[in-house]
């Protein structure tokens, strides 16, 4: 028994070879198709995209031609294609919190800037959310920042969407803050903020109620001031 | 990403407005930044070639030359730019690095030339992008073996030796470098052959003779001439251990000798022989005795001294041990594999040959190399088929080291002959300017000697400053020789050796070509001393240029330089009584001194 389950075996193996050999010359073809995988790899890069005219976005925003042309070779250095998508973002804010984890922030900050919703950043976004962020009147920044807040962009900001981001901005600072952030601060600074923000106490806060909160605030309007001469 | 750093910031900044309404208390006053911000065009000449680029792009690294205020100190008022005098080539490379903030290495340029522009505008090798840092890395590891090994090889090299050495010194020199004096050159070649002696009488020993009268049966020639055997052996065994004492008195430190591969195959090889002195004729004892014979095998080692090939095999072995190794291992793999299948294949066959399965192994090592003595067979259709596969395996197996063996060897190999060839030009240039500089020294004290002697066709000028020209030229090319001894600095023989041999084979042949029509090593006889003057052939007066120069050696050849009359060809020289040495220096320097004829007479 033992040699014919030996013999079995050998004639198994020469058929593994004989098809080995087979798949060699093309004759038999390969059970396993990812192929077809790889050619999609190439379509992403071959996307680009060109900027409007520097008359128009001179039009839109409010930089001059020089800084006009200085952000875009910047830009273009960056990301020759034109477009910045959500993961290329994500990494270059992670670098300037190396101690934490930017990465949800970053993706709210993302959908900020991507004004269009088709998930990559263009040239204009960028450079009409910087407009906007650094030479913009204090309504319009107040107006940016709720836009960021509201996550899913219907006009109101829910305690969720709130403790979505502060979240992911108590996760960017990272654990090795001084005074160390214990765990419930998140959710206490967002009662805070609604305590504050949310005037008629329907558990969500309007633009014009975070309009108006904020004028009243000295502290934010101090700090509004100070982001004048960024660039 | 430093360049993407500097690109973002602004942005960075400007998204802290995102979280400015949540904040508690007033934030603080991001730091101000003082640099001016219009970003204007730098021009940066380097070597007549102009580049462009934005200050911007230069400032993206402040700890380097060209984004610090270190580039200052080249600023070049007059013309407004930054002028380098450094390769413009390699300048590109540098200043994609600031654009791109990846520097890549050019596989065209030689590392050490890369090395030291990196280290002139202060960029560090290890930001070298992935792609190109490991062609990086081996080109450098490369160059550093070489290096080493050329400053080790001239450490070893001919030089003359240091004027005070003691006799210890100059024995461990003359052991180490046969060729420095006749009597080491002498002992060289005497242990040589007292080697080959031992070795084949080992062998001869063990030839069957014919038997004495009285005996049938064919006796082994070492016993039928006991006598004539042991004496030769006895002889060889001294000159050993005389060799090995002597080499163990001059070594600098005995300890390290004592420790070397060299000296231990020496005590391997002598060591039996005492043994047996020393060891009565028991019958216990004497089968151990035959035992350490085969130790005796052990001086054929001692001819690694003697040749180089036999040292290089034995290094590349050292160097691919790890690829050895590997294939031990998967030999070892496969012979398991192959000898447990082998064996349950043939299990069950009648007088099967395959008794267990490290029975097998025998016959698995012999299938997969190939051997096939024959003696152990499978039967069964299945032992068959696995008997196939294994050995077309076995050739696989066996083929994948071998050519990382191979190309370990080729590199070694072509490194020794490197090695050897550069020592050989040092030595000749070294000995042939040394002479032909002495000569004109000679020659240019004594202007009067040439007017005295008979000779109207070389002008007194134009023969010294042709001298003078020839020697200056040699005196480069000897020191660019010396230098490269050293090793470290950056010439051409040092780093980029391929193309630079082909140079200096060039250079070396246009010079000794105009000087001299015989090879090079036949004037190593003009260093040779020697009293014996072929005066023959001369004119009377050239009894004073032998006084005035004082410098024994060198009266021959300066006393045969102007030998041959105007009118004469080279053949009408009457040749020398003088000795054999005497006649060869002369036709080398009429060969020499008809070059100069012609060129002079120009």
């Amino acid at each position: 028994m033992g040699i014919q389950g030996m013999e079995l075996f050998a004639i198994g193996v020469v058929i593994i070879l004989f098809m080995a050999v087979l798949k060699q010359f093309g004759i038999l073809e390969p059970m396993s198709s990812f192929e077809d995988s790889s050619d999609s790899d190439l379509e992403l890069s071959t996307v680009r995209h060109q900027p409007e005219g520097l008359d128009q976005l001179q039009a839109q925003t409010k930089f001059t031609r020089k800084e006009l042309q200085s952000l875009y070779r910047g830009f273009k250095n960056e990301c020759p294609s034109g477009l910045v998508d959500e993961e290329t973002f994500k990494t270059i804010y992670s670098q300037f919190f190396p101690q934490g984890d930017a990465t949800t922030y970053a993706h709210f900050l993302f959908n900020a800037f991507d004004i269009d919703r088709n998930g990559s950043i263009r040239f204009e976004d960028f450079v009409i959310g910087l407009s906007v962020l650094l030479r913009g009147s204090v309504t319009e920044k107040l107006n940016w920042a709720f836009n960021l807040y509201d996550i899913n962009k219907d006009g109101y900001i829910t305690k969720e969407e709130m403790l979505a981001i502060m979240k992911s901005i108590y996760d960017m600072m990272g654990r090795y803050t001084y005074p160390c952030v214990r765990d419930e601060a998140p959710s206490e600074h967002v009662d805070k903020f609604f305590q504050k923000m949310d005037k008629n106490r329907d558990g969500v806060v309007t633009i014009e109620e975070f309009i108006e909160t904020c004028q009243k605030d000295e502290n934010i309007m101090n700090s509004m001031q100070l982001f004048e001469n960024v660039i | 990403m430093a360049a993407g750093v500097a690109t973002w910031l602004p942005f960075a900044r400007a998204a802290a407005v995102g979280w400015l309404p949540l904040a508690k208390k007033t934030m603080p006053k991001p730091p101000v930044d003082n640099s001016s911000r219009s970003d204007e065009i730098l021009y940066v000449n380097v070597s007549g070639v102009r580049f462009q680029t934005w200050k911007n792009t230069l400032d993206r690294y402040p700890e380097t030359l060209l984004g610090s205020s270190e580039k200052e100190f080249f600023y070049n008022e007059d013309t407004q730019e930054y002028f380098f005098d450094r390769d413009p080539e390699m300048f590109r490379h540098i200043l994609n690095f600031y654009r791109t903030g990846k520097l890549h290495y050019p596989r065209n340029e030689c590392i050490q030339a890369f090395d030291e522009e990196l280290a002139f505008y202060g960029i560090v090798p290890e930001i070298i992008g992935d792609c190109c840092m490991e062609e990086y890395r081996d080109r450098k590891k490369e160059n550093q073996e070489r290096l080493a090994e050329d400053t080790e090889a001239n450490e070893a090299s001919d030089a003359p030796l240091p004027p005070h050495s003691t006799s210890r010194e100059r024995l461990w020199r003359a052991f180490e470098n046969p060729h420095t004096s006749t009597m080491a050159l002498v002992f060289y070649y005497v242990t040589g052959f007292f080697i080959a002696v031992s070795v084949i009488a080992n062998v001869v020993e063990t030839v069957p003779c014919r038997p004495p009268k009285g005996s049938v049966k064919d006796l082994p020639c070492g016993e039928k001439y006991q006598l004539a055997f042991f004496c030769m052996d006895t002889a060889c065994v001294l000159i050993f251990t005389f060799e090995y004492l002597m080499r163990l008195f001059a070594a600098p430190s005995r300890c390290k000798f004592m420790r070397s591969v060299m000296s231990v195959i020496d005590v391997v090889a002598i060591m039996p022989y005492y043994i047996g002195l020393v060891m009565p004729e028991n019958e216990d004892v004497s089968g151990a005795f035959v035992t350490l014979r085969v130790f005796r095998v052990f001086r054929i080692f001692k001819f690694s001294r003697h040749s180089q090939g036999l040292r290089i095999l034995g290094y590349t072995l050292k160097s691919c041990a790890s690829e050895l190794g590997f294939l031990l291992f998967s030999l070892t793999m496969a012979i398991i594999i192959f000898a447990t299948v082998m064996f349950y294949a043939e299990k069950g066959t009648k007088g099967s040959t395959f008794t267990s399965i490290p029975a097998s192994f025998w016959y698995t090592i012999v299938t997969m190399t190939t051997l096939g003595y024959g003696d152990m067979v499978p039967n069964t259709i299945a032992g068959k088929i696995f008997g196939s596969i294994c050995s077309l395996s076995g050739v696989l197996v066996i083929a994948l080291p071998v050519p990382v063996i191979v190309s370990n060897f080729s590199r070694i190999y072509h490194q020794n002959q490197r090695a050897d060839k550069m020592r050989a030009q040092q030595v000749r240039v070294s000995r042939f300017t040394f002479s032909l500089v002495l000569e004109c020294l000679c020659w240019s004290h004594n202007p009067s000697v040439l007017t005295e002697t008979n000779h109207e066709f070389t002008d007194e000028m134009t023969y010294s400053e042709l001298c003078m020209t020839e020697s200056v030229g040699f005196r480069t090319s000897r020191s660019t020789s010396l230098s490269s001894q050293q090793g470290a600095q950056n010439n051409s023989t040092g780093c980029c050796p391929r193309r630079a041999r082909r140079r200096a084979a060039m250079r070396l042949a246009n010079s000794t070509v105009s000087v001299s029509r015989g090879s090079v090593q036949e004037l190593d006889m003009l260093h040779v001393k020697t009293t014996s003057i072929p005066r023959s052939s001369l004119n009377a007066q050239s009894d004073d240029l032998k006084l005035n120069c004082g410098e024994q050696d060198f009266t021959a050849a300066i006393i045969s330089i102007p030998t041959p009359p105007a009118n004469t060809p080279d053949e009408s020289l009457p040749p020398s009584p003088a000795p054999i040495p005497g006649i060869l220096r002369n036709t080398r320097a009429t060969a020499y001194t008809h070059d100069t004829v012609k060129i002079s007479s120009l």
